[in-house]
């Protein structure tokens, strides 16, 4: 892209400068930390206490609700996604995606607080049941509460990778597969699916890593009493200030990212192949 | 004449409130090539997609074999289309493509086998069936877009101008081929183009379309010879159109001389537009021709010389072997059957706008 290789170096600098003292350097110290003891002796133990106990625990949880989180992301997202883009631009094509990012302007957690209020014992969803003479449901501080967070706040990171996938498959092929003997069910599962499998890829990825290493969301609705291996990480950094521990358990955590990213990438390249 | 096949009948579209097709009536017999031909924007898609069951006409109905098939969803119907940028499916190699509407139909895998080899080598490209589409050229494409159409037996194949995209040379190939293709398959094809020339070549039966209307429908024939209106005459080959009056049968004053012709039934001293075609305008010397006029320029194109000549303050299109000199003076004289005349067009509808290309 640019002349000399001088030129293209001056100009990437200060990223480059930026990526050391920010992912760099932290990610060695993780390392760092997370290979010794407080000795500085080499040791695995920090990544092997994985295996014990309540970092077991919390782990398999975070898997299992980060699976549903995005499983439930997908559901909801997918159909949403088709009829995107469907709707032709004139047709307020903008207006729904704008009003779908729109709660993505305002801050986080101040979001998950108003679940927060939607959700505790005597909040505003027991309200409307106990209104209604229907009994009240425990919600908050249960897995349930924090799945409904993770899900409301990484929906749209479901939708718009896979709006961009389906709407950018030429509509003549939709009406290709119709024009064989296709009904709409056989062209969504035999075509649209298939072809939009990159951004159903990239979409559960851009889900499934937030939710699995997320403790804020646990950490408001989940109280103290659900805990997910992000929990378990932040406390054993603020409360038990064991660095080696809480580095050791976020190399694990890393481990399920990279195969995640490997994943997509090789996704990625595959359709690029194909062009 | 073959059996009645398809039937349009007074089909109404309009997008955005514009409307695009205007009660257009339309028969396609079995067997035949159909083509569609018309400027661009004037309708042909539209028509083809309503016939395809991707469009629903406001008005009207789409009578197939008999049946109304006005609100039939497209895979309910007994025809394919050839999609004008292929739509392959890339996920799926050329065999799969091919596959697809026989799988959907249930189809046993070896007569899918079968199809799949016998289609392939009806296109050509035997040999093919594991490469993805994305590692074909564009006219290989197309065959496979073909094959892919015609393994499902429809009655009728769809072709909205399916060679569009290729380069003059594969097209011409592909005219062949495809003609080659249908008198093989011995199914009807209903083929879109805006040129002329491919439709000329291809068809049984052209239907030339401007604005939403059918201007005039024939054989290719039929079409080049007799025009009915100017913008027919216009839209198919080069040709000289001009204001005229008939001043009795038979006999016809353009710009003020009278000149013999065949046409009759046109009443007396009515203004009728004259169409006569380049090469039919015969250069002679000055004391041979009906009216004389000056060589005003010359291209020489190949096969022969292409002249203007101006004459009566018009500008005569002439195609001829002889060449004449710019700045020479020449006679001009028109054989009596070649002067068509065409009634003007009666209202300000149907008015055919003369296109400049
Ligand atoms: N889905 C649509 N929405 C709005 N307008 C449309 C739509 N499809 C076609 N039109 C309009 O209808 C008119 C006729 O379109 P059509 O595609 O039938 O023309 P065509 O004869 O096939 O032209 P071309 O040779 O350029 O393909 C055009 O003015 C076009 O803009
Ligand atoms: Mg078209």
């Amino acid at each position: 892209m640019f002349k000399n290789k001088k030129t293209s170096a001056a100009l990437s600098a200060p990223y480059t400068a930026w990526m050391t003292i920010f992912i760099i350097v932290p990610l060695l110290m993780i390392f760092y930390y997370g290979l010794t003891d407080s000795q500085g002796s080499l040791t695995l133990a920090n990544i092997t206490a994985i295996g014990y106990g309540v970092y077991f625990k919390s782990l398999l949880l975070a898997l299992w609700l980060s699976f549903l989180c995005t499983l439930i992301c997908f559901i909801l997202a997918y159909p949403l996604a088709l009829i995107l883009a469907r709707v032709s631009k004139n047709a307020g094509q903008g207006l729904i995606i704008t009003i779908f990012i729109l709660p993505m302007w305002m801050n986080f957690l101040l979001r998950t607080y108003a679940w927060l209020t939607l959700l505790e014992g005597n909040g505003i969803i027991n309200g409307i049941l106990s209104f209604l003479h229907l009994p009240t449901q425990h919600m908050i501080n249960t897995p349930t509460a924090i799945v409904f967070g993770m899900v409301y706040n990484f929906l749209p990171f479901m939708v718009l990778p896979l709006y961009n996938a389906i709407s950018r498959i030429d509509t003549a092929v939709f009406e290709a597969a119709r024009d064989l003997g296709a009904g709409r069910r056989q062209t969504l599962f035999r075509i649209t699916l298939p072809l939009s499998v990159n951004g159903i890829i990239s979409g559960v990825t851009m889900v499934f890593i937030p939710a699995l290493t997320t403790f804020a969301i646990s950490t408001l609705l989940g109280g103290s009493k659900v805990l997910l291996i992000g929990n378990v990480i932040e406390s054993t950094f603020t409360q038990v200030y064991d660095w080696h521990l809480g580095s050791g358990l976020s190399i694990v955590l890393m481990i399920f990212i990279i195969i995640n990213m490997i994943i997509s990438n090789i996704s990625d390249a595959r359709q690029e192949a194909e062009g | 004449m073959e059996k009645e096949l398809i039937r349009l009948e007074n089909i109404s579209k309009s997008f955005d409130g514009t409307l695009v097709l205007d009660e257009l009536d339309l028969v396609i017999h079995e067997n035949e090539f159909v083509t569609l031909l018309g400027p661009s924007g004037c309708g042909k898609t539209t028509t083809l997609r309503i016939i395809g069951g991707f469009e629903t006409p406001d008005t009207g109905r789409v009578i197939f074999d008999g049946k109304d098939i006005t609100d039939l969803p497209p895979n309910k119907r007994q025809l394919n289309t050839v999609f004008q940028k292929y739509a392959l499916f890339t996920h799926m190699d050329i065999a799969e493509n091919i596959a697809f509407g026989l799988k959907i139909h249930n189809k046993p895998k070896s007569y899918i086998d079968d199809k799949i080899k016998y289609a392939l080598k009806l296109v050509g490209l035997e040999g093919y069936e594991h490469r993805k589409p994305s590692s074909l050229s564009g006219g290989q494409q197309q065959r496979i877009a073909i094959a892919r159409a015609i393994v499902n037996e429809p009655k009728v194949l769809l072709l909205d101008e399916p060679l569009g995209a290729l380069d003059l040379k594969l097209r011409q190939e592909m005219q062949y081929e495809l003609i080659r293709l249908k008198n093989e398959i011995g199914i009807t094809f209903i083929y879109v183009t805006h040129d002329q020339e491919e439709a000329l070549t291809m068809s049984d039966h052209i239907v030339v379309m401007n604005q939403g209307y059918i201007q005039q429908e024939g054989s290719p024939e039929d079409i080049y010879n007799e025009p009915e209106n100017a913008f027919v005459a216009d839209f198919i080959g080069d040709s000289n159109i001009i204001d005229a009056v008939m001043v009795r049968d038979e006999l016809v004053n353009i710009l003020g001389t009278e000149f013999p012709c065949v046409d009759k039934g046109f009443g007396e001293m009515k203004p009728v537009d004259v169409v006569i075609r380049p090469e039919d305008v015969e250069l002679v010397s000055p004391d041979k021709g009906i009216i004389t006029g000056e060589v005003t320029h010359i291209i020489f194109k190949g096969v022969h010389y292409e002249m203007e000549v101006t004459a009566l303050g018009f500008e005569w299109l002439v195609h001829s072997t002889d060449m004449f000199p710019v700045g020479q003076t020449v006679g001009i004289w028109v054989d009596p059957y070649n002067i068509q005349i065409m009634n003007k067009p009666e209202s300000e509808d149907e008015e055919a706008i003369p296109l400049d290309v």
